[in-house]
């Protein structure tokens, strides 16, 4: 697979950068259409709005800062207009941001599939993270018949998998 | 850009600052501090009005939470200060241009010399 160099989940999973333990807040998976297919949260104490505007908002601000990220890049002679999508791969990107409650990272594969993580600020960079996770969805669920691609993931398995990951981080 | 754009990137960075603190998992966020993309840095520091000071950096660049403070500073020192100045209005005010862009070198120049 020639966009991340390594096919199989062998390779070893990062080491753990920050303490041990809950380091993770939620994650979120969507498909390019904006439709949710993951949600997991381990440790979030404040539920502002219902799951469905949460999911909502998410996206469209990961929409958004996309969009800024490639205005504003200074190494690109010409970009877009704002608020034109842009492709996968397309333009610059961002790949996390940080508030002083919460440090959120981000991919999107070359498919349109967007991983969020959202973890504590004092984390380091967790793009081989996402990586992994993203070698975790394909073995679980891209792989499995039984799913139907656009639909929400309802396999344990890949469940279990990502939190056992994620609580080692 | 221009001023459009500028204005349109304003306005997407004031909402999404917005967003970003009602998405926060826990109490107490106050906004985007730092965004990271492939090719650039992009710092913010949030005055107590809620004026917002920016930097796009190199990716990694230290420093530069109190390159905002410093400007922050200068920002009060030569626009606030100025009787001239109306609220709200773009700054044209040049002993702040001149200072902003002495800061800029001499921390350009520290950066260089380490």
């Amino acid at each position: 697979m020639q966009f991340f160099g390594g096919s199989e989940i062998s390779p070893s999973p990062p080491t753990p950068t920050t303490t041990t333990g809950n380091n993770a807040h939620m994650i979120y998976i969507f498909n390019r259409n904006g439709v949710c297919l993951l949600y997991r949260e381990w440790n979030r104490p404040l539920h502002t709005l219902n799951p469905q505007q949460d999911h909502k908002l998410m996206f469209g601000l990961l929409f958004s800062l996309k969009s800024l990220a490639a205005k504003m890049d200074p190494t690109s002679a010409d970009k877009g207009n704002l608020g034109v999508p842009q492709l996968p791969g397309q333009g610059c990107s961002f790949h996390s941001f940080r508030t002083n409650s919460y440090k959120l990272s981000f991919m999107e594969t070359p498919s349109g599939i967007k991983f969020i993580l959202v973890t504590n600020p004092r984390t380091s960079d967790l793009r081989e993270t996402l990586k992994y996770i993203y070698n975790l969805y394909v073995e679980y669920v891209a792989k499995n018949p039984l799913y139907t691609p656009g639909t929400p993931i309802r396999c344990e398995l890949f469940n279990t998998a990502v939190d056992q990951y994620v609580r080692s981080i | 850009m221009d001023t459009n754009d500028s204005l349109r990137v304003a306005s997407l960075w004031h909402s999404m600052h917005a967003i970003s603190q009602q998405l926060s998992p826990t109490t107490g966020c106050s906004g985007i501090e730092l965004l990271e993309a492939d090719t650039f840095d992009l710092h913010c520091f949030q005055s107590l009005t809620g004026t917002k000071f920016f930097v796009v950096c190199e990716p990694g660049t230290q420093h530069m939470e109190a390159l905002l403070k410093v400007v922050y500073e200068l920002y009060t020192d030569y626009v606030l200060k100025n009787p001239f100045y109306e609220m709200e209005m773009p700054i044209r005010c040049e002993l702040f241009d001149i200072n902003l862009t002495q800061a800029v070198q001499k921390d350009r120049v520290a950066l260089l010399g380490r």
